[in-house]
């Protein structure tokens, strides 16, 4: 890392972050929106205290 | 460089997880469970006696509140995976990510995606009256990421059409307006459902200061790990 520019850490890192925010939004997805009855009830008192919208 | 996202929120989003889903147990599950009364008709507001405002509420569920945990760890597992992606963007252009600065990317998160929708889309005690539920979800979405363009832009930018831009993000969603219910028919007693708002918008506040904290942590933490090992 020491070697590296920091131009060349940028790069290197751009596609895992992006990787790992969509990663993210996926997982927030599933948890807090998708609507498929097992998943929502499951998550029911999580996603009204989340503030996510539920019915 | 990947597991180096992957670790730090995952550490952060379970640690933070398991926190926010007892605070949400002890301050929100009450005033969820009290509301659900109303909602089942178990309880009548305005009927022809008045009601306790302290009735009996169904104790610790196992199953349903051990899921609720699992679910939350999950959420800001999620919401952890976004955050340290930001970071690391935030890093590049000069910011500093340890576990003080964190917190100030916590409130930022905590800004985007609770306040920010929470400002027009209120926390839906159960039982409110509400739009259809897509719609809602889109403008959630919308919100959110205006949100999370505007922070950055507020925070990073460089000049006033940056900072304008900013503003304009912010206020354009609760400008153009939420989908809302064409009446209202929510059994919930108004006083239950301000409670729940507070509530979960001030866990959302604590948990996304945790998150935030725990993130740059683990991030600065992981960073050094890389750094020995090379």
């Amino acid at each position: 890392m020491t070697t590296m520019t920091a131009k060349s850490q940028t790069a290197s890192r751009f596609v895992p972050a992006i990787f790992a925010a969509v990663l993210g939004l996926a997982l927030i997805t599933l948890t807090g929106h998708v609507q498929a009855a097992a998943l929502h009830d499951a998550a029911h008192d999580v996603r009204h205290a989340t503030g996510f919208p539920c019915h | 460089m990947t597991s180096r996202f992957l670790v730090s929120a995952l550490f952060a989003g379970a640690l933070a997880g398991v926190i926010i889903g007892l605070l949400q147990l002890v301050f929100v599950q009450p005033v969820l469970l009290h509301a659900e009364l109303y909602e089942s008709g178990e309880l009548v507001h305005f009927g022809a006696e008045a009601v306790s405002a302290h009735p009996a509420l169904p104790g610790f569920d196992l199953m349903r509140d051990g899921l609720s945990v699992i679910f939350t760890m999950l959420t800001y597992t999620g919401y952890a995976l976004i955050l340290v992606a930001a970071m690391s963007f935030g890093e590049d252009r000069g910011a500093r990510i340890d576990g003080r600065w964190g917190i100030l990317w916590g409130v930022a998160g905590f800004v985007a995606f609770h306040l920010a929708p929470g400002f027009t889309l209120a926390p839906e005690v159960p039982g409110v009256a509400a739009a259809d539920v897509a719609l809602r979800q889109v403008w959630w979405f919308a919100t959110a990421i205006a949100a999370c363009v505007a922070l950055w832009l507020l925070a990073f930018g460089q000049n006033w059409a940056a900072w304008g831009a900013a503003a304009l993000l912010l206020a354009a969603p609760h400008l153009i307006g939420a989908p809302e219910p064409e009446t209202f028919t929510g059994p919930v007693p108004t006083e239950i459902g301000a409670l729940f708002a507070a509530r979960a918008l001030g866990v959302g506040l604590a948990a996304w200061v945790l998150l935030g904290c725990f993130a740059g942590y683990f991030w600065q933490r992981e960073g050094e790990h890389a750094a020995q090992a090379a």
